[in-house]
């Protein structure tokens, strides 16, 4: 019963609740127990939420019984970001600086969630403050990768990733501000969305980079994401970039994928040299796909993509330096007293800073100080933000060609853990292809693409689309999905090797 | 702390001319914070005005409140400025307990009004122009109290307390070009620049700009050049002077101060001062360093402000008349001299006049009653005019009363202060407390028959022509009386009785 | 390779409020080298006529109406702070003096 539970998607968890098959209870407690069981090893979660998630279950079951409307997801659980804030559990952004902190508000997104009544499993790990690629840059531990224990699940949001990766819940949040949804979706063999820049509120997720964060949906197939994204997004008074955009409709696009007549622009500069060899090979498959269902494949160039990754890391980290400088040991978190010398408050932020922040955070930090300083602004951020405008325009020029633009989320598959830990610049290449989108604002969203042939890890295939045009990419992402289902049989992540003590049968 | 050398003011002007710069804050009375919808009031319990928005907790937004910015395209229209079609908010970076998110939420090279001047009326009526640079919106810090120390003091303290409440408070900043000409009478242009300053917001109600809750604020630049020369010297900035009396007395102690630096041939360092209005003297702040270095960019969490030109023209057609045209009108329509008009601007009492002149009164007798009965006693209670009790209507009914003949003048004075006392309206206080002049001639005459009895010498002297003599018998009939005659009437009745024409 | 002392990373960290040991900065020094040569191109790839971009979704006059909405109370103010007194948030002292 817990196996067919968990290895449901919340769309066929919503309907059987909607039905009573189910109670929500019972859906909640499967995920819960499954955490208990599989997390010890995969450490997808920060924080467990017990009690509050079956109280929450508990009164959708009441509702229900009671005959009271309730919303299409009410009792489907899900995991949030731990970048997220949240009343009620500890918010850590993974950062020492914040451990134990609790929020006296909730985000935005949290609380259409509690208005949805969907109730939240707990707070899932990423790379501190969300800053990285494989969730090794936790200071809790890293995450690991289903697929294999020994590798990463991406990044920054790979405990989310690795949380519907792994069964242990249907649905989570997670935020994207170069990459973070859709690299760990692609390592993981998951589904992730960042929609168009203001789609969903900001209020509430910690700032990294406040022009490219995005919070989205992260899921096992397209059309929960779809569903999920429906429940998040929408204009937010709290959140001045916030668009007044309703995104109704993204479900039905969702099941109702096709991709007859759309017209499909490969990235020239989004594939080829630099990607694993299993990697490309799963990208042409998938072109074949499409083309076979009736698309219309293009070439587009996006000849300033070069530069996105290096003003990537320019504006990135310094809109950091801004966002993380409330990080001082004054109104919240960890306050560290310098070890000798004068005790002022300069010195006990400065001590505070360096003991609660990790090695890349401070790193980025320093880069960004760097960037906006006094004679370098207009070099580096002033020139940053010029490559933005080259990148849009490259974005307008395409989708003049094509209906939506694909490329492989990621040049690679997951490395194995501590493999470019210590080397950032190989750490920040993972992003290439997943960067122009945040530069840009327009939406994007990563489908599994089934296994590289060299490692038999998931590869990850990417949609983009203009602003505002989500539901173009459900609409591509879920047709793609279908005729991948279609050859593999099932989906690619009932091909994932058993986790848990328990031996637990997959699905094939 | 060492004692700075200070030149004689006079000898300072013998080879040096001083260059001014004022930044002045303004704090707006919104209802609510500038990025949240806390509340911006004053005085209430400490980190009680907070939402997560002003704490700069993790996670948080900024939302511009538009009244704030209606507000201060109101002061820029109201300074003559230009305001910017399009402009942003930017981030200034500095690490400050009293800043919740370590970075201000300012303006930077986009401020919403620009290039703008004040003409500024000197007490002789010299009039000086004082151009605008700019003014631009931000946000104030909370408020940080310094304990364990000496008398508050940051110098010295053990630790200090922070209460946000003010943090978030919309402030509009307005910035001087650089002010040069004013010579020996620069630190009296100071205190007259604030004060225009400080009447504008009020009269346009953006701002309480009480100056001693720190709704106006004052930082002012000063250097010297020798005559003549062109560069301007090295300036010192004198924080947070916050008084009308502080700016013109930190302007002249700076032109002082630099003067003998430079007499002693030294250089004068570019730092922020401290003013201290115990000793009136200001001392060595923080010297001008890397960590100046604010990293400013644009608010990514913020959008442009468009100001449409039609948006502009609503809010100037809703501006009130200027100050100092306003003060010009009503001298002119009022027939006031220099000096009368002067004495009941400093008296404060001069919005009171014309709503009293709108009620009824000649502008005459409003100033008399205003001036001779409302301020010493506003004084006296260490009060304004306007808060003593005693409104443009109950001067309008005592007016009455007296020129009715009904009471006298010092009948008056007495009604007043049952007013003040709560006693009641005018009429009422007349009739409780039995103020009434008596015009029943006959006791007039009983007294005035008495009064010429008691004094036969004085009645001879006025039956003689010495009519002056007559205030002899006056006193006597309203001695007699206790003051409730009409000392016109009795004077009238004296002169009847002995046939004297008066 | 982009020159970047010690001294630049630690006047950096001054400015960042990040005490860093000598070997931090060191190491700091030459990683940010690294990084800043690879993203050095960034500064010639657009010419003076390009304008910046700072918001991806251009966006403008977004206000809020003058309106009192929530506030903490202030044990919700306080609730996270690592030090407090009298209902207000307490830091060391300011200046650094005997
Ligand atoms: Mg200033
Ligand atoms: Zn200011």
């Amino acid at each position: 019963m817990n196996q067919e539970i968990i290895r449901s998607t919340a769309a066929q968890l919503a309907e059987k609740l909607a039905a009573k098959e189910l109670s929500a209870v019972e859906v909640t407690q499967a995920h819960l127990d499954r955490i208990a069981e599989v997390d010890g090893e995969v450490n997808a979660f920060l924080h467990v939420n017990t009690q509050e998630a079956l109280a929450v279950a508990g009164e959708v079951d009441a509702a229900r019984a009671a005959g009271e409307g309730l919303h299409a997801l009410a009792g489907v659980p899900i995991a949030v970001k731990d970048l997220i804030v949240t009343v009620g559990q500890p918010t850590t952004a993974a950062s020492k600086i914040l451990e134990g902190w609790h929020s006296p508000y909730d985000a935005t997104v949290v609380k259409k969630l509690r208005a949805a009544k969907m109730p939240i499993l707990g707070k899932t790990n990423l790379d501190e403050f969300a800053m990285g690629s494989s969730t090794e840059h936790s200071a809790y531990g890293p995450t690991r990768n289903p697929w294999d224990l020994d590798r990463i699940p991406g990044g920054s949001g790979g405990g989310s990733a690795a949380a519907v990766a792994a069964f242990e819940a249907p649905l989570a949040l997670g935020t994207d501000t170069g990459g973070s949804i859709r690299q760990p979706a692609s390592v993981t063999g998951s589904v992730g969305v960042k929609p168009t820049y203001g789609g969903v509120s900001r209020y509430g997720a910690i700032a990294m980079a406040s022009s490219l964060d995005q919070i989205g949906p992260v899921s096992r197939n397209v059309l929960d994401s779809a569903l999920l994204h429906e429940v998040i997004g929408g204009h937010d008074p709290f959140d001045s970039t916030s668009l007044q955009e309703s995104w109704a409709g993204l479900a039905d696009a969702a099941r109702n994928g096709d991709v007859k007549g759309l017209k499909i622009g490969i990235i020239k500069e989004l594939h080829g040299e630099g990607y694993q060899t299993g990697v490309e090979n799963r990208f042409n498959e998938s072109l074949e796909l499409l083309k076979a269902a009736g698309a219309e494949i293009v070439e587009v160039s996006c000849p300033n993509f070069q530069y996105a990754l290096g003003a990537y890391y320019l504006i990135m980290p310094s809109e950091v330096s801004s966002n993380l400088a409330k990080f001082d040991g004054v109104r919240f978190g960890l306050r560290v007293l310098p070890e000798e010398g004068p005790m002022t408050i300069e010195r006990v932020m400065a001590a505070t800073r360096a003991a609660g922040f990790g090695p890349e955070v401070k790193r980025r930090i320093i880069l960004g100080t760097y960037a906006l300083s006094a004679g370098y602004y207009d070099a580096y951020y002033g020139s940053a933000q010029k490559v933005r405008t080259l990148i849009q325009r490259d974005f307008e020029a395409a989708f003049a060609q094509a209906d939506v633009l694909i490329s492989p989320t990621a040049p690679t598959t997951a490395f194995k853990l501590g493999e470019k830990l210590n080397d950032p610049l190989a750490m920040y290449l993972n992003d290439v292809a997943t960067i122009p989108a945040n530069m840009a604002g327009v939406p994007g969203i990563s489908i599994p693409g089934g296994l590289a042939d060299e490692d038999g890890l998931p590869v990850g295939i990417q949609f983009l689309a203009p602003a505002r045009q989500d539901k173009r990419l459900y609409r591509a992402a879920g047709a793609l999905e279908t005729l991948l289902e279609e050859k593999w049989g099932g989906p690619l992540l009932a091909q994932a090797p058993v986790l848990g003590s328990k031996a637990l049968g997959g699905a094939k | 702390m060492s004692v700075d050398e200070i030149l004689d003011y006079d000898s300072a002007f013998e080879k040096y001319e001083p260059v001014l710069g004022f930044e002045v804050h303004v704090e707006l009375n919104t209802k609510t914070k500038m990025f949240s919808s806390a509340p911006n009031a004053f005085g209430d319990d400490p980190n009680t005005n907070v939402n997560e928005v002003d704490l700069g907790l993790p996670g948080v937004l900024p939302v511009v409140n538009k009244a704030a910015v209606e507000s201060s395209i109101k002061i820029g229209l109201a300074l003559n400025c230009q305001i910017a079609e399009t402009c942003r908010f930017a981030r200034k970076n500095y690490f400050y307990p009293d800043t919740p998110k370590n970075f201000q939420t300012s303006q930077y090279d986009e401020p919403i009004a620009f290039d703008g001047h004040l003409d500024i009326e000197l007490e002789d009526g010299e009039v000086f122009r004082v151009e605008i640079e700019r003014a631009h919106m931000e946000e104030d810090a909370g408020k940080l109290t310094h304990m364990g120390g000496a008398a508050g003091r940051i110098q010295g303290a053990d630790y200090s307390l922070v209460d946000y409440n003010r943090a978030g408070v919309p402030l509009v900043e307005i910035v001087t070009k650089p002010i040069v000409g004013a010579g020996k009478r620069a630190p009296e242009l100071a205190k007259a620049y604030v004060a225009a300053v400080r009447e504008i917001v009020k009269n346009l109600g953006v701002s309480d700009a009480r100056m001693e809750r720190g709704n106006v604020r004052c930082d002012a630049n000063v250097s010297l050049k020798p005559i003549g020369q062109e560069k301007f010297g090295t300036r010192s900035e004198t924080k947070n002077v916050n008084s009308l009396r502080a700016v013109e007395h930190a302007v002249r102690f700076e032109i002082q101060r630099h003067a003998a630096v430079l007499e002693a041939g030294e250089k004068v360092v570019q730092e922020t001062r401290h003013w201290h209005e115990d000793t009136r003297t200001t001392t060595s702040g923080r010297p001008k360093s890397d960590a100046d270095d604010y990293r400013y960019f644009p608010e990514p969490d913020l959008v442009p402000v468009v100001a449409s030109r039609e948006w502009v023209e609503e809010l100037r057609a809703t501006l009130p008349e200027p100050p100092a045209e306003r003060r010009k009108r009503l001298k002119a329509a009022w027939a006031y001299s220099d000096l009368e008009f002067r004495d009941v601007v400093n008296a404060g009492v001069m919005d009171l006049i014309e709503e009293t002149v709108a009620a009824g009164l000649k502008p005459a007798a409003a100033r008399k009653w205003w001036m001779g009965e409302v301020v010493g006693r506003a004084k006296a209670a260490e009060v304004e005019p306007g808060e003593l009790g005693i409104t443009p209507a109950v001067l309008v009914e005592v007016a009455a009363l007296v020129d009715g003949g009904k009471i006298n003048n010092k009948m008056a004075s007495q009604v007043l202060d049952g007013v003040l006392a709560g006693e009641g309206t005018p009429e009422e206080i007349v009739a409780a407390r039995g103020l009434a002049v008596v015009s029943d001639d006959g006791p007039l005459l009983e007294a005035i028959d008495a009064a010429l009895a008691a004094q036969p010498d004085v009645a001879e002297k006025i039956r003689g022509g010495k009519v002056q003599a007559i205030g002899a018998i006056v006193g006597g009939v309203m001695k007699a009386t206790r003051g409730q005659a009409d000392a016109g009437r009795v004077r009238e009745l004296i002169l009847e009785k002995l046939g004297v024409e008066g | 390779m982009a020159a970047i002392t010690r001294d630049d990373v630690a006047h950096l960290a001054r400015l960042a409020h990040l005490e860093m040991s000598n070997e931090e900065l060191d190491r700091m020094a030459g990683e940010l080298a690294v990084i800043v040569d690879s993203v050095k191109s960034v500064s010639e790839a657009a010419g003076a006529d390009v304008p910046a971009t700072s918001h991806p979704i251009p966006l403008n006059n977004v206000f809020r109406e003058d309106v009192v909405g929530h506030v903490l109370t202030v044990e919700q103010a306080l609730s996270g702070a690592p030090d407090a007194a009298e209902n207000r948030f307490k830091v060391p002292a300011i200046l650094d003096e005997e």
